[in-house]
Parts: structure tokens; C-alpha cells; sequence
């Protein structure tokens, strides 16, 4: 193993470096990304607790807390409201409740995190599975005097089908259950026990008060029971450099960067996301669903060349041959292709009012792809409750989930949801309304 | 980034920091866009925001021209600075600029300037904007706005609809997931696109660190004429923007955070004079950015109200 450092790599490596909410402009830039969603309702501290969050890091600012104690009062509130830090839209502030997933940000020296703040209750299914889809780490909270409860399932449930990587479990309110281990403990149990029916590999407890702010940022004395860390530490150190799939490489094409002048007029760039996997100056590609093959001749960002490119980069690849690639097409290695298929199954989270129908065609989006498609058949719908199988079941409602077969227009190239979020996933889009409908994951070719 | 491409582990190895992860996110966002509509264009202003914007369009788009053209909304209460930073950069980068004037549309009838104590033309844009979409055809517009601004924009997707009258329908919103982005629209509807929606003023500051990307004098401290208006330091230029009865003019070390029109930018008293230190400042900052933003502090849901009615 090398063991070169440099100066800001130091930082990254020593948890002592930078104590404290002080950044050096070396601890900025080297910082990394880590986007996390909460659930939960208003009544189990959610607001509290990203209010905390917040404000213990410094991310609120005294003019949006003076806004916010105001309307407090103007509401005739007897103190300020943390929710009215987080609820935006009007109708949320005079209804009290949250509607849509709000985005908050803030940092650490270690990290920056974006919070994908989302409304608990089963008619927000949908916008909890929009907050789920590009988290690394989900937030759920338990009150600890209800403990386990419908609502905390369904959570658990959507956490594991959207595969978040890591889960993280705030039994919250512990100063109303006296601190008591023994209640800690009876919860913890309860949650393995049903979530060992779920994919969810890295699940971590914590016992917490975020109203008096036990183990929210600081370790709490009240628990001295508890050996894990705090919240905050937790999150600032979860490794997720390795949720990341490095194994297998997939370039979906979004755009031909062709310049028209003289000066580059060699220039044919393929422009796209790593989806998965390393591509490398030199690596041998296969461009689908040509099947030519070809070397990478360069790889830039905005006409800066590097070796290689991982994900998520953005960049930009020219090959040595001339083949004709565009957008919808796909990179990878030709020993190490995706599926290619006209014939899926896939889990569907249904997000519209008016219900999904089997026969009926809709558009999809799939990578950088378009495609139309025809729902063959509807396998079963899955209650989200008991994860029972309804087989019998006809239709799908709005944020109810089932698995479909459909059959596309045209062949996708796919990995399963479980191998790759970027290639095994899809939108559904009604061809009438235009309107985003379902979303979708793909488990695999249908047999 | 040399530092995250030395070989420390495994996956260390490709480690991506948070500012590369917001950029790569920027670029698929705005080459998306590119793909899936016939005429966007991006907004600019001249401030930091959409100046980071063309940075970002450089690296999706170069060594190709951008495929969209950009435009300014020229309130006519520009900082003369900002106007000429705007000239300068577009002569240099070789883009096409479209100037649309809110004051055409005063001229015509078809914009007035708000009357009051604190006349502004932040609700004049509206009109010009439209007027503009109408008159290019334009079906999509990047904007700079980042969701961490204010509260009504921490709800609104990346890619926001606007119907014929450019409203925003906050409770009728597409759902958005993962990276992919529904950009289907009917005749007459448009899209605000917004790439850095997830980057705050510290990512934006840093980033200009990082890239070292030229910006107008007026974010750095300089003397500045200003005036003390309702507990904030005014700017002081020539007419309409001269002090009131009964005001004082002073000459203070200042600098601008935020840079909108002259009549609604409150300076702030700074020594920061280079990135460095301006980063410091943001970091040690007690204020939001917005609340330098006169405009904003009319009601508890100025935005949103503005939003709806095809604000940015």
C-alpha cells in the first residue's frame, strides 16, 4: 500500500487535524459528499432534529432564525418553531405540515452533507422514494415511548427497495423513557427482527434526545450505557467510498461534443457520466448496440485531459476509430457488457393520480436513453405493510408498488437495480399529461 | 485534483470531493438540457452565480461552442462594474450574449417600475423575461439559483416547469429521481433549469478558489460611497440611485456579496480583499446571503410569490 500524503490528504486521515466548526481552505476543498435522506413525521422530531443539525453547525443564519422567530409569533406560538425553518412553501407553513422533500445543506470540517428532508405519512411515498434515490445513508426516527411502529416499516421497507447503502436508526426522545436502556434495547431488537427480511447490510443504532441534543452532535452523559458514537460523528465518518461500483464500466453517451471551427477539427468528444466502473486512456471499449470496438484515444473535462475517470465524473471521451456513436448509446468494455434486452422486469413505485394499467405504452427514460414501452403484465403488487404478494391485483395507485413486466421499443442496456442505481433504474412518463409516473428498478431480464 | 488522485486505498484512489461531485453533477444536468430541448439559453447576470454557470458550460461543452446562447435581463440598475465584467467575459470566452432591456418594455407600457419609497424593477423583470422566451422562443433557461438561498427554493426540482404564463405550481411538481430528468414539455410551456441548485454561497466561493475564475471587482473590498438606509449600507451612484433627504453619504471600506441591481444590493462592511479571505468571511457569517437582498424582506413568502408568478 502507498503511503503518500500530502498535506491535505493529512487532514482527511487525522480526527484531530481540524476539532470544531473551523475550516482551513485546505479542509474545504477536500472535502467530500455525503447526501442523506430523513424520515419521519412531525410529531417524531424530525424538525428538531435537522433543526439541530443545523444549528449546532452553524448552518442557520441569524436573519432566517429571526424570520422564523417571528412568525413564530405572529402565529401566537409560545416559542419559535423549529419546523418553520424547514417547511418553505406557504401552504406548509399555515397547515403545519410538509408536503414536498425539501433540500438543506450544511458542513463539517470533515464533510458536506445534503439533507433530503422528507414527509413521513404514506401519501408522500413518492416524494420519500424521489429523496431515496440519490441518498447514501437514510435517517429513520423512532419515538422511543411508541417504538417500532407502521409508519418506521414502511420507511425500512422503501430504504432497503431504493438500496440506500446505509441505514441509521434515531431512537429519538429517550428523555421521555428516562434514558432506559432496557426500552433502547426492546426497539433495537424489534427492528432487527423485521428488518432482517429486507437487503439493508450496514444498519446503526442510536439512542438520542434531539430536543436536548444527547448523542445529536455530542456523546450524552444521561446514557453512559451507550457505546457508539454520536450522530454527527457517525455521519462525518461512514465510509461510503466503497458503495460505489469500481468493477464494472458503463458510459451511457449523453451528447457529441463536436467542434465546428478549424482549430479542432479533429475533435470528436462523447460527453456522459460514469455510470459505473473505471475507463482509462487506453482501455479497450465496445459501444452499444453497434457492438464496434474501439481504444480510448482521450479523456477531458471541458478540454482539460486526464488518465482516467470514475464515477460520478462528468467527462468527455474520444476514441481512435471513427464509429458512429450517439446519444442513447453506451460504453463499456468488451469483455464486460450489460444486459441487453427489449424484455424487463422491474419493481415500480407508481407516483401519479391516475392509475398504472397493463397494456397500456408510456414513455421511458433509462440512462441517456428514450424508449417507449408496453406494460405486459403486472406480476403482483407487494403491500407495503405486511410485504405480501397481491397477486391478483389489477392496476397500480398512486405510491403503490408492484413488479411489471413491460416490453420496449427498442433494446436498453441494463444491469439489475442491484448492481447499479444508474443502469438498473428508469422513469416512467405518461405520454398524454407529460408527467414523470413511476419509477422504476430493474430486477433483471423477464424469464 | 492531484491531492484525490494520489494512491491512498483501494477507493481512496477514486475518491471525489464534494466540490468535483457538484460539478460533474452540473455538467450532466446542463448537457442534458442541451439533448432533450431545441432552444435554451442561460441566464446571465454578471454576478458570481452565473459566471460559476459559464465555467461549468466551458467544461461540458469545450473545446465545442456552447450550444445555447446566453442572456442578460439588463434592469437598467445594473452595477456599471458588472456591465463591464459581462462585456469583457463574453468577448473573451466567444459566446453569443442577448440583451433584452426592462426598460424597452417601461418605454412600452408593457413593465412598470414598482412606486414607493424603494423604487425597483425586481418585479419589472418578470415581464422582460417572458417577453424575451416569447420573442427567441426560447424553451429552457439556466439559472443560477441554488436551493439554499431561500426557503421555497429548497422545494423546487431541478428542472421546474412553467406553464404558458411562466408560473410555478409548487404543489404540482414532477417527481425527480436519480439522475434522470423528464424535460418533455407541451407548445408554451418552458423549464427553468437550475445545475447548481445544490451547491451553497461556500461551494460557489470555493469553487471560484479552486478554478480560479475571474470575477467583477465589486465582490473584493474597495471605498464605496453608501448611505445608511433601514439598517443597511446602500450603495450610492448616479441618479435615480442618489441619497435621499435627510441622508448622509459615507465613504466606507465595503464589499459586495451579493450582487443584484443597485437598487436592491446592500453592501456589507468587509476587508476581505482576495478569495481566501472571503471565504473566511462566509464561513464565519452570522447573516444569509438573501438577507443582503432588499427585495426579499418584503413578506415571510416574498419568493414564493414571486416564483409563481415567472420570477426566477
Amino acid at each position: 500500500m502507498a503511503t503518500e500524503t500530502t498535506s491535505k490528504t493529512d487532514f482527511s486521515t487525522d480526527p484531530n487535524a481540524n476539532k470544531g466548526m473551523d475550516f482551513s481552505t485546505d479542509a474545504y476543498l477536500d472535502m467530500d459528499l455525503l447526501r442523506f435522506l430523513t424520515c419521519g413525521s412531525v410529531d417524531d422530531g424530525k424538525s428538531t432534529l435537522i433543526g439541530r443539525l443545523l444549528y449546532d453547525s452553524k448552518s442557520i443564519f441569524e436573519d432566517q432564525l429571526e424570520a422564523a422567530e417571528s412568525a413564530s409569533l405572529s402565529r401566537g406560538d409560545q416559542r419559535m418553531d423549529l419546523a418553520l425553518l424547514t417547511d418553505g412553501l406557504r401552504a406548509e407553513r399555515e397547515q403545519g405540515i410538509t408536503i414536498d422533500v425539501a433540500y438543506r445543506y450544511f458542513a463539517t470540517p470533515k464533510r458536506k452533507f445534503i439533507i433530503a428532508d422528507c414527509p413521513g405519512h404514506t401519501q408522500y411515498t413518492r416524494n420519500m422514494v424521489t429523496g431515496a434515490s440519490t441518498a447514501n445513508l437514510a435517517l429513520i426516527l423512532i419515538d422511543a415511548r411508541h417504538g417500532v411502529i407502521e409508519q418506521t416499516r414502511r420507511h425500512s421497507f422503501i430504504t432497503s427497495l431504493l438500496r440506500i447503502p446505509h441505514l441509521v436508526v434515531c431512537v429519538n426522545k429517550m428523555d421521555l423513557v428516562d434514558w432506559s436502556e432496557e426500552t433502547y434495547d426492546k426497539i433495537r431488537e424489534e427492528f432487527e427482527e423485521f428488518a432482517a427480511r429486507f437487503e439493508i447490510t450496514d444498519i446503526t443504532f442510536i439512542p438520542m434526545s434531539a430536543l436536548t441534543g444527547d448523542n445529536v452532535v455530542n456523546r450524552s452523559e444521561n446514557m453512559d450505557w451507550y457505546q457508539g458514537t454520536s450522530l454527527l460523528h457517525h455521519l462525518e465518518h461512514v465510509h461510503i467510498a466503497g458503495d460505489r461500483d469500481m468493477i464494472d464500466p458503463r458510459f451511457p453517451v449523453q451528447w457529441v461534443v463536436r467542434p465546428q471551427g478549424d482549430e479542432h477539427h479533429d475533435y470528436r468528444g462523447y460527453g456522459g457520466q460514469i455510470a459505473s466502473g473505471v475507463f482509462q486512456v487506453g482501455d479497450e471499449v465496445v459501444a452499444l448496440p453497434s457492438g464496434m470496438e474501439s481504444k480510448i484515444k482521450s479523456i477531458d473535462i471541458g478540454g482539460d485531459s486526464q488518465q482516467m475517470a470514475s464515477p460520478p465524473m462528468s467527462v468527455s471521451i474520444q476514441l481512435e476509430d471513427d464509429i458512429d456513436i450517439s446519444r442513447g448509446d453506451m460504453l463499456c468494455r468488451p469483455n464486460n457488457q450489460p444486459t441487453s434486452g427489449q424484455d424487463i422486469d422491474a419493481m415500480v413505485v407508481w407516483m401519479a393520480e391516475t392509475p398504472m394499467k397493463v397494456g397500456k405504452k408510456y414513455t421511458i427514460r433509462h440512462t441517456s436513453n428514450e424508449a417507449r414501452c408496453i406494460v405486459k403484465n403486472l406480476n403482483y403488487q407487494l403491500d407495503i405493510q405486511t410485504l405480501h404478494r397481491i397477486e391478483e391485483a389489477q392496476e397500480l395507485k398512486l405510491n403503490e408498488i408492484g413488479r411489471i413486466s413491460i416490453r420496449t421499443t427498442k433494446p436498453l442496456f441494463f444491469d439489475p437495480y442491484r448492481q447499479c442505481r444508474v443502469t438498473g433504474s428508469f422513469i416512467i412518463v405518461d405520454e398524454q399529461t407529460n408527467n414523470t409516473v413511476g419509477a422504476a428498478m430493474i430486477i433483471g431480464e423477464t424469464n | 485534483m492531484t491531492s484525490a488522485t494520489k494512491k491512498t486505498g483501494a477507493h481512496e484512489h477514486y475518491r471525489l470531493t464534494h466540490l468535483k461531485a457538484l460539478e460533474a453533477e452540473a455538467i450532466h444536468i446542463m448537457r442534458e438540457v442541451a439533448a432533450q430541448f431545441e432552444k435554451p439559453a442561460l441566464m446571465f447576470s454578471g454576478g458570481k452565480d452565473s459566471i460559476v454557470m459559464v465555467r461549468l458550460a466551458q467544461k461540458a461543452f469545450r473545446p465545442a461552442k456552447f450550444p445555447f446562447p446566453l442572456l442578460h435581463i439588463d434592469t437598467g440598475h445594473n452595477f456599471p462594474e458588472a456591465l463591464d465584467f459581462r462585456d469583457k467575459m463574453v468577448d473573451e470566452i466567444g459566446e453569443r450574449l442577448i440583451i433584452h432591456k426592462v426598460q424597452d418594455l417601461i418605454d412600452r407600457g408593457d413593465a412598470v417600475e414598482d412606486p414607493g419609497p424603494f423604487p425597483s424593477r425586481n418585479r419589472a423583470q418578470i415581464p422582460t423575461l417572458l417577453d424575451a422566451i416569447e420573442k427567441y422562443q426560447f424553451d429552457a433557461l439556466f439559472g443560477g439559483a441554488r436551493r439554499d438561498e431561500e426557503k421555497a427554493r429548497a422545494k423546487e426540482r431541478i428542472f421546474s416547469f412553467r406553464d404558458d404564463f411562466g408560473q410555478w405550481d409548487p404543489k404540482n411538481q414532477r417527481p425527480e429521481l436519480w439522475n434522470l430528468y423528464n424535460g418533455r414539455s407541451r407548445m408554451g410551456e418552458n423549464i427553468r433549469v437550475f445545475p447548481i441548485s445544490n451547491w451553497t454561497e461556500m461551494d460557489v466561493w470555493q469553487y471560484i478558489m479552486l478554478e480560479q475564475i475571474e470575477i467583477p471587482d465589486l465582490y473584493f473590498s474597495h471605498k464605496r460611497d453608501v448611505v445608511e438606509r433601514r439598517g443597511q449600507l446602500v450603495p450610492i451612484g448616479d441618479a435615480p440611485f442618489g441619497p435621499r433627504d435627510g441622508e448622509t453619504v459615507l465613504n466606507k471600506t465595503v464589499r459586495f456579496r451579493t450582487v443584484g441591481d443597485m437598487s436592491c444590493t446592500a453592501a456589507t462592511n468587509s476587508p476581505a480583499s482576495n478569495l481566501e479571505e472571503i471565504v473566511a468571511e462566509v464561513a464565519a457569517a452570522r447573516a444569509s446571503e438573501r438577507g443582503a437582498r432588499i427585495d426579499d424582506k418584503t413578506n415571510e413568502a416574498a419568493m414564493e410569490d414571486r416564483k409563481k408568478e415567472g420570477y426566477f
